[in-house]
């Protein structure tokens, strides 16, 4: 096996998430995501627009905060990446906190435009490294942006997968059910299994998630570390540590 | 009549900001006026209602931490790459301040509302949130355009009584050049008062020069401009310096215990005037 470091990984699964699309957007506080949108970039022939949020380079926007929204509203973006520090069986996140809220046991930073990108874009990508029954739950405590709508109610888009540190799973919406995908080299679907806190489809043979090739390895520390030290400078250094 | 403008000093304009009053202030990407709100704590300020257009991250640590604040309207309050926003964490765990949670574009339209001065704007989205459970001020109504069974959000408007955020330059008519970052063009429109620390003075006027004016605030929508040299350090300020990473990782250490921010406060920010 090629010597990849998880978050390599990680970025190489969650760019095979992404289908043929104009335009890839990535919000706050994601280094894995946007190394993924890069990497996309990078490998299609296809012309195809990055943004990423908290870069100068990748964000060309020149109409203020409102505009990604404005642009996503009009599904000018077609794949966003969200984070959970909870995710539920039915795709729902919450960026909140846990408890009763307004009565939390713990806070997190808040909901950022989760509740919105959920439904105005095409291909949703949820992502969070830490799989474990604590992070990936029966119920979240506060829904911040739910995964499916009821009839009725205006909805171009919402989650497709989900990215984590052992697992790739898809969501289907009308069943408001994820499926295993894949499992990632070293766990096996019983592990997978145990370490999620909700149900879901088990199909008769799990793959192994697909190790980045050489030549991703390559792009990914060489041209998108590059890149990456601009925006996420801390990331870079601990994933990508320039030789001394 | 005159068109000239003086600037006046950093305490003087935080001095136009009233406790109690509704402060809209901008992301770390966007001119957060660090030196400001130094003042402002120093100053003793209290009871504010902050905005955070939409989101913050130290600023809005610094205010909580410092008893400075009474209530916060926000999409989220973090660190960032450095993790969590200890006071802001602290605060609403102990329950003494007040969140109001919310979501990116809904500050956005509630601010553009202000700007068109209409009670709302609507919002595809966001139905099926917990938050709309705890936003009794957000209405659900079913959309009066379409021939029925189709529910949208409406945002009521977002008026602050202040705007404060910092910017590369003021010319000599109180001008304010903001660039590409609009949504500070949003929050100044949408205030009943703007105020400014900048960088620097430009000397003449942005409207003389095309290439400027696209990136200008106009001077009536402002009342006061204060010169604060590294006024957003030790965040960053766009297009001009980068943010002080090591200060930010710093911050994020020492303010996860309260003498721990008490020591920061003593040392980053100055004495703190007693409460009248």
């Amino acid at each position: 096996m090629t010597d990849c470091k998880p978050e390599e990984l990680l970025a190489a699964t969650l760019a095979a998430q992404i289908p043929s699309v104009r335009h890839i957007a990535v919000g706050a506080a994601s280094p894995i995501p946007a190394a993924a949108a890069l990497l996309h970039q990078m490998r299609t022939t296809e012309r195809v627009h990055v943004t990423i949020l908290h870069s100068r380079r990748y964000n060309s926007f020149t109409d203020g905060g409102r505009e990604l929204f404005d642009a996503a509203a009009q599904g000018r973006i077609d794949v966003f990446f969200l984070g959970g520090v909870q995710i539920d069986g039915e795709a729902n996140i919450n960026l909140v906190g846990l408890g009763t809220y307004p009565d939390l046991t713990q806070r997190f930073p808040g909901s950022f435009g989760a509740p919105y990108m959920t439904f105005v874009v095409p291909n949703v990508i949820l992502f969070r490294e830490e799989h474990s029954p604590r992070t990936l739950v029966t119920k979240v405590d506060f829904v911040t942006a739910p995964g499916w709508s009821p009839d009725g109610v205006w909805r171009r888009g919402g989650p497709k997968a989900l990215v984590t540190g052992r697992a790739v799973m898809a969501f289907d919406a009308t069943r408001r059910r994820f499926r295993l995908a894949s499992v990632h080299p070293g766990e096996t679907a019983d592990g997978v299994q145990d370490a999620t806190g909700f149900a879901f489809d088990m199909p008769d043979a799990v793959p192994t998630t697909p190790v980045p090739d050489k030549a991703t390895l390559g792009l990914l520390r060489g041209p998108i570390a590059a890149k990456l030290r601009e925006f996420y400078p801390d990331f870079a250094d601990r994933v990508f540590p320039v030789p001394a | 009549m005159s068109t000239a403008f003086s600037p006046i000093s950093v305490d003087d304009l935080v001095a136009q900001i009233a406790d109690g009053a509704l402060l809209a202030v901008p992301a770390d990407y966007s001119g957060a006026p660090m030196a400001a709100t130094r003042a402002l704590i120093r100053r003793g300020a209290r009871n504010l209602r902050l905005v955070t257009v939409p989101q913050s991250t130290l600023q809005v640590d610094l205010l909580i931490g410092a008893g400075c604040v009474a209530e916060i309207e926000t999409a989220a309050v973090t660190l960032g790459e450095f993790g969590v926003a200890p006071c802001f964490t602290r605060a609403v765990l102990a329950k003494t301040i007040k969140v109001i949670d919310a979501t990116c574009p809904a500050i956005h339209a509630g601010l553009q509302a202000s700007e068109k001065d209409v009670p709302f704007l609507p919002l595809r989205g966001i139905l099926g949130s917990d938050l709309v459970k705890h936003r009794p001020d957000w209405k659900t109504i079913d959309n009066p355009m379409a021939a029925g069974g189709d529910p949208i959000l409406l945002i009521p408007a977002i008026r602050p009584d202040v705007a404060l955020f910092h910017a590369p330059m003021a010319d000599r008519e109180g001008n304010v050049w903001i660039g590409r970052r609009r949504e500070l063009a949003t929050i100044a429109h949408a205030s009943k008062t703007t105020l400014v620390t900048v960088e620097r003075l430009y000397d003449g006027s942005f409207f003389d020069e095309e290439r400027l004016a696209a990136g200008a605030l106009p001077a009536f929508y402002i009342q006061a401009v204060a010169v604060a040299e590294r006024g957003a350090t030790p965040v960053g300020l766009f297009g001009e310096y980068e943010p002080d990473l090591a200060h930010l990782r710093a911050y994020a250490k020492e303010a996860r215990t309260e003498a721990g921010f008490a020591a920061y406060l003593a040392r980053e920010v100055g004495t703190v005037k007693a409460a009248a």
